[in-house]
């Protein structure tokens, strides 16, 4: 069904056209924050972007400065442009029961396995079905049209314009996508499997992106090329590489290597230049700065042998820059554009 | 914002790693912490530091990153302790594994069932899915390879990684959690025959769930479920009073906890759970890392404050002259706030848990990858951030 309903697959990864982007990366590195970015980049245009979060941690309302949600989808962030970003904090327990009680009607039965403790134990044990669960709630929303169905020839329009997935880490956003194999131990035939097949025919359909997180720092630098590996193994579309935190360059690069190679002369300078500002005790002052200088000079060559690693996966690279006073509402709305601006959200 | 002033900050006494590790009563270090904030690195360092002074160590690693595994000679993940060839005339010795934990898994069940048990075990669709992925097994049996390690007596000291969880408490919560499920209502109630009180006791109900279960799982799951059930019961009491002695292991007075945060909001709060945790459960708690801090060097750089700098900075740019010191003013200027900020986070940890020894260690330049610096950092362990003496928090950012 997938294939009629997307178009057949073109692993092309251009954002054009997609509308479930997935975002992943190393822990800490940024996700939730980016992923609430784009959220608001897609929706800086008008229209409505579903922003869904499935760690359980409540992420998104920690960020906005929000209570923690409860399960359903709620308008969180206007925007200026008349666009609308919608959050849901999904869980298994509760995607579990909303899918029993649409597809069975069996609410009764759901809230008495609850109670038992089943839905948790099932999705324990069983952790392909959780992942299952969050990526079903998450393509729903894609697929979701608006209005009563009608019987005329032209399909409602979509509810939501996009969806953007605050998804796991680098390690398992592998096992988390393909939730097709996750579940064929599970269940061979029967409704989960069906499920799952039509999960996996939006995931695997050149409308879903996943998008990397990544610092110039090694360790993430190193899961998201392990990570990109992957995703293409798996036949999905790796979108753009997110490089987050990027802290604006002290001096020109030449100026730089001169500093770290020589530091006798940046030694020499730097004392005559605090000497000109009127500081005291120039020169110790100066080889004191001398070695910060050297120490940072180091980390920008590292940060830039990084990069540089990174351009090489010839992926779509975007920069977000690092916010000293960190993130909040405001400091979004920043990034969002600066997203929009770099061809992200588009 | 008001910064931290002298007067109301605590002061921390210095973890002194070498008095620890070099104390014969010492058999377990437990390092700890949120989620890459360098727990395999501390705990391998310490193993280094402990051999080089003497002591025949092993540590216990979980997922460490590869290079590091290379550089410990532990790229194959064989769940056995191999040697790590260390320099000549090296006192002690250090040996390290990485933690296989289904294998770990499987050798448990393989020790407290028969073989014909153990097969049909091992074989169990859903012992597969709860020895590789349900979420305490990599904790759990991280503990019971400890448990085993300690029981072999070979090594008179074990250091141990703690997996990559989001909550540090994962660790110590997992032994429970794991009996918890195996012992729990549901489990015992969908493998019951369908004639046992059990099953009588909710009547429609529980027909109603199996149906359930039925629809979503498939049948084959219940009944892999009961014949695991089954077969699992005679390994299980073995099991469940094992995962206890364990757990009272980590209470012996010979155990140390050293728990693992970086300066920042979160890692610290998950610290700060932890330390009131090992309180809570009397475990012995030898104290905090505060890793990949950014300490000032010593001397005038020290003295210089942000605004100082930041002032000075004014003027070279005025002028439009000497670009370098001009750039070295704001570099140094980011370096005292970050500085200020680090030791605001953890004076508001320190004051919440008073008495508790610290030490810390500056981010190198560099990921941690090879043996040299691993020294580095079991040298910044014992000694401070910058290899001298001294807590250099304390003048950082007082002026
Ligand atoms: N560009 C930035 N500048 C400054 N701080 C940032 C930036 N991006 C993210 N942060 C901060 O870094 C921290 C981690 O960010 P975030 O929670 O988005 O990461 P994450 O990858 O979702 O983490 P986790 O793996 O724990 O879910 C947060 O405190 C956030 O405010
Ligand atoms: N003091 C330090 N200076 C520089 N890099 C460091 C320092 N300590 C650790 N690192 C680096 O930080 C990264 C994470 O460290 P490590 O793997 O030890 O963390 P962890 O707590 O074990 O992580 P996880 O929770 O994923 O197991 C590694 O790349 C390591 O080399
Ligand atoms: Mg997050
Ligand atoms: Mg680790």
């Amino acid at each position: 069904m997938s294939e009629a309903e997307f178009g057949p697959g073109r692993r092309s990864g251009s954002p054009a056209g997609a509308r479930l982007h997935i975002v992943t990366g190393k822990g800490g590195t940024g996700k939730t924050t980016v992923a609430t970015a784009l959220a608001m980049a897609l929706a800086s245009r008008g229209g409505r972007v579903l922003l869904v979060e499935v760690e359980g941690r409540q992420g998104v309302a920690t960020l906005l400065g929000e209570p923690p949600l409860p399960y359903g989808e709620r308008e969180l962030i206007p925007l200026p442009g008349g666009g609308r970003v919608c959050v849901l904090a999904a869980d298994a327990e509760s995607a579990l029961l909303e899918y029993l009680e649409l597809f069975y009607g069996m609410r009764l039965a759901g809230q008495a396995l609850n109670r038992l403790g089943a839905v948790d134990f099932a999705t324990t044990i069983a952790p392909g079905l959780r992942d299952v669960l969050l990526t079903g709630k998450a393509t729903e929303a894609v697929r979701r049209r608006s209005g009563a169905r009608r019987r005329s020839a032209a399909p409602a329009p979509f509810h939501y314009d996009a969806v953007v997935v605050d998804a796991p880490p680098t390690g398992r956003i592998g096992r988390f996508l393909n939730v097709n194999t996750e579940v064929a131990g599970l269940a061979r035939v029967g409704p989960i499997r069906t499920h799952a097949d039509r999960v996996m025919g939006v995931i695997r359909s050149p409308q879903t992106l996943v998008h990397f997180v990544t610092l110039l720092e090694e360790m993430p630098a190193q899961e998201t090329r392990d990570g990109i590996a992957e995703i293409d193994a798996l036949g999905l579309r790796v979108g753009s590489v997110v490089v987050n935190m990027v802290r604006p360059p002290l001096l020109e690069e030449p100026d730089l290597t001169a500093a770290a190679a020589s530091g006798e002369f940046a030694r020499d300078e730097l004392a005559a230049g605090l000497r000109a500002a009127g500081l005291a005790d120039a020169a110790d002052l100066a080889a004191a700065l001398a070695a910060e200088v050297g120490a940072h000079a180091l980390r920008v060559a590292l940060e830039h042998r990084t990069r540089e690693r990174l351009t090489d996966l010839g992926r779509p690279m975007v920069d977000l820059p690092w916010l000293e006073g960190g993130v909040g509402r405001s400091a979004l709305e920043g990034l969002a554009d600066t997203l929009g601006e770099q061809g992200m959200g588009r | 914002m008001n910064v931290t002033s002298g007067e109301d900050t605590p002061n921390a006494p210095r973890l002194d790693v070498d008095t620890l590790l070099d104390d014969p009563a010492t058999r377990i270090v437990v390092c700890c912490g949120a989620g890459g904030v360098g727990k395999t690195t501390t705990a391998a360092a310490l193993g280094l530091r402990a051999a080089e002074r003497g002591r025949h160590a092993v540590v216990i690693t979980v997922d460490p990153a590869r290079r590091l595994a290379q550089s410990l000679g532990v790229e194959s993940l064989d769940n056995t302790p191999r040697p790590v060839a260390l320099p000549e005339g090296t006192r002690g010795s250090l040996h390290a594994m990485m933690l296989d934990m289904k294998r770990t898994f499987d050798e448990v069940v393989e020790e407290h069932a028969d073989p014909e048990r153990a097969r049909q075990i091992l074989a169990n669709p859903f012992y597969q899915t709860l020895s590789t992925s349900f979420s305490g097994t990599q904790e759990y049996m991280a503990m019971e390879k400890l448990g085993q390690l300690r029981q072999s007596g070979a090594w008179d000291l074990i250091v141990v990684d703690t997996p990559p969880s989001r909550s540090a408490l994962d660790f110590l919560d997992a032994p429970q959690r794991l009996g918890r499920f195996l012992d729990g209502r549901l489990i015992r109630f969908l493998s019951a025959p369908a004639n046992t009180g059990a099953f009588r006791l909710l009547g429609a109900g529980f027909s109603l769930v199996t149906s359930v279960v039925n629809k979503i799982l498939g049948a084959q799951l219940l009944d892999d479920l009961r014949s695991f059930v089954v077969a699992f019961d005679t390994v299980f009491g073995g099991f469940q009073a094992r995962a206890e002695r364990t757990y009272r292991l980590l209470q012996d007075p010979g155990t140390a906890f050293v728990v693992v945060a970086v300066p920042d909001t979160d890692a610290l709060r998950e610290a700060s759970y932890f330390v009131d945790r090992l309180t809570r459960d009397s475990m012995p708690l030898a104290g905090l890392v505060v890793n990949r801090s950014h300490p000032l060097p010593d001397g005038a750089g020290r003295r210089l404050t942000a605004a100082q700098a930041a002032e000075a900075e004014a003027v070279l740019r005025g002028a439009g002259t000497h670009p370098l010191a001009s750039a070295a003013l704001r570099l140094h200027a980011e370096r005292v706030r970050i500085r200020e900020h680090e030791a605001r986070l953890r004076d508001r940890m320190l004051s919440e848990h008073r008495g508790i020894r610290v030490a810390e260690v500056a981010a190198l330049p560099e990921d941690v990858h090879d043996l040299a610096s691993l020294r580095t950092i079991g040298a910044a362990l014992a000694d401070g951030p910058s290899g001298a003496a001294g807590d250099s928090w304390d003048s950082s950012t007082r002026h």
